[in-house]
């Protein structure tokens, strides 16, 4: 039990541990930080290979279908197989296109979905880096990734990859507000930015989600996760039946692949910040604290897969009246209620908030209009 | 730990050469959306410059305000606008040496002034931890008059753009 709750831990103490008999402080120093990177640039890719095969499996059984089974049991060498299909496949640049731009744009998409696993915490002591503004700096660097599908829309010089790229700007730029709203409680009510110290917050079985405002917050925060990583019933900027691919039409190979390992990357990152934030992370009875942490990220990431699988796309109209008229409203009151639940003393508090809460979820939905496309009147020439 | 002091050092003139030579690439390169990526990385240069002076809420909120917000309205400006991203514009006309000269003789002017400039150094200021926590405070406390101001600018400036941007009735 003790040993498998910090194995991670004991690893690298006894890495740090064999090269300090021999080496200088310093280099100590260094090493200690490449082997953060490291876990974390193998572990980014791994769980990338591993969440295409859960996706495609799950999605298979809603289907009535097995999904991959032909390579290793239960197809589970299937994301080697893709790998080897990428990695060999020809790349192809247009010959209009804009060559380093279009070049850069999936290295960089890959950076900002690699960088905001260095605040997530793993388990006990396993965050590599406890940044005090931690949850800032995951909110800060996940909007980069938009100035890579707009390097690639750009310098793709193709139609269908500017109307997606354009598409994935006016999606995040809108879904992002709520989505840093609906953070504003946990941080008023652990006072702090750390992702640690929100964790430790939560200790004991005392996780947001268990409040009103925690609730729902989980809910605004993880649909608006859902519209940053442009999964389905958000996935306007790659709409197949509608705009071929979006952002990454022009793209082949490994390139294609980059951008699919971003995303899938970043939508664990969501997957887990959203355990992180209001599950209580890595808090839970018996089993190891890392384990709890992948439980409830995959947990998170199985939703995902089941939306996809379930629902249709959102028009433009219903995807932007979504976020501005009612996950905004919402997330906005929900602070008032976080302040409320904070204030009140212990017993009170939960009547009072949950009351105010399920007047706030009444109004809101009441006062946000049903949006229809107006009607469209044709003048005809004569 | 002596080499570790000197690498970020390292780190900040690095950091500092990347913006400024991001800077000279923001007004030379000649289409449009290339300049917008370079000023991209001005901006983040200068984050990292924020972060070597210890100061990693501001170089937080300066990637996600300028880098993540404005920065994206610029681009998206540049993309709606019709075809100003695929032509290579020239982007200096022939009054370089009159301006050179004008911004010259203000350098000179600046540059003077920092130098005079004495730089009493506040030791308590030095050393104080300028986290979240303790600008929030100031703001609710301090400095409230201005921050209710600056609130109320902000507000006006939304209403202000929500009426520009309705669509006709």
């Amino acid at each position: 039990m003790e040993t498998s709750e910090s194995i991670f831990v004991v690893i690298k103490k006894a890495i740090l541990g064999f090269f300090h008999g021999f080496l200088p402080d310093w280099t100590v120093v260094i090493i200690s930080i490449l082997i953060s990177v490291t876990a974390i640039v193998i572990f980014g890719p791994v769980t990338m290979m591993f969440l295409t095969w859960l996706e495609r499996k799950v999605v298979g059984r809603i289907q009535n279908r097995y999904g991959p089974n032909r390579a290793g049991i239960f197809g589970l060498l299937q994301p080697i197989a893709d790998g080897v299909k990428m990695l060999t496949k020809e790349d192809i640049v247009p010959r209009a296109a804009d060559k380093v731009t279009h070049f850069l744009a999936p290295v960089i998409v890959v950076i900002p979905a690699l960088l905001v696993f260095s605040v997530l915490p793993f388990g006990r002591g396993m965050a590599a880096v406890n940044l005090n503004v931690g949850l800032l700096f995951f909110l800060a660097v996940s909007t980069m990734s938009t100035i890579a599908i707009f390097m690639g829309s750009w310098g793709s010089r193709n139609k269908f990859s500017l109307l997606g790229g354009m598409r994935a700007v006016a999606q995040m730029v809108s879904y992002e507000i709520p989505m840093v709203m609906s953070v504003v409680p946990v941080i008023l009510v652990t006072g702090s930015l750390s992702m640690v110290s929100i964790v430790e917050a939560q200790l004991g079985g005392k996780w947001f989600v268990l409040t009103p405002w925690g609730f729902f917050g989980a809910i605004v925060f993880f649909l608006c996760g859902v519209a940053e990583v442009n999964r389905t019933p958000f996935d306007l900027p790659e709409g197949e039946s509608e705009i071929i691919a979006g952002f990454h039409t022009e793209y082949s190979g490994m390139k294609f692949a980059l951008f699919y390992m971003a995303e899938f990357m970043s939508a664990f990152a969501i997957a887990g910040l959203t355990a992180t934030l209001f599950f209580g992370g890595w808090d839970g009875p018996l089993l190891p604290s890392w384990l709890w942490f992948l439980v409830k990220s995959y947990a998170m990431i199985f939703i995902m897969i089941w939306f996809r699988g379930t629902l249709p796309r959102f028009r433009i109209d219903q995807l932007m009246g979504f976020a501005w008229k009612l996950l905004l409203p919402f997330a906005l009151l929900n602070i008032f209620v976080a302040a409320l639940w904070q204030m009140l003393p212990a017993p009170k508090n939960l009547i009072v908030s949950g009351i105010a809460e399920a007047v706030i979820l009444v109004i809101v939905f009441f006062a946000s209009r049903k949006d229809s496309p107006k009607k469209r009147t044709y003048v005809f020439a004569d | 730990m002596d080499v570790l002091h000197n690498l970020a050092r390292l780190g900040f003139f690095a950091a500092t050469l990347v913006t400024l030579a991001a800077a000279v690439m923001v007004v030379t390169l000649r289409n449009i959306f290339h300049c917008a990526l370079a000023l991209i990385l001005v901006l983040l240069g200068v984050a990292a410059t924020y972060i070597s002076l210890k100061a990693e809420f501001f170089a937080v909120i300066q990637i996600l305000l300028y880098v993540g917000a404005i920065m994206t309205l610029v681009i998206f400006a540049i993309m709606l606008t019709s075809r100003i991203g695929d032509k290579t514009v020239l982007q200096n006309n022939r009054q370089g040496l009159m301006s050179f000269s004008l911004l010259a003789l203000f350098n000179a002017f600046f540059i003077g002034s920092v130098i005079k400039t004495s730089w009493h150094l506040n030791p308590a200021a030095m050393t104080a931890n300028v986290d979240a926590g303790v600008l929030g405070a100031a703001f609710m406390n301090e400095y409230v008059f201005p921050f209710e101001i600056i609130s109320v600018v902000l507000i006006v400036a939304l209403v202000g753009a929500i009426i520009l941007g309705r669509s006709d009735q």
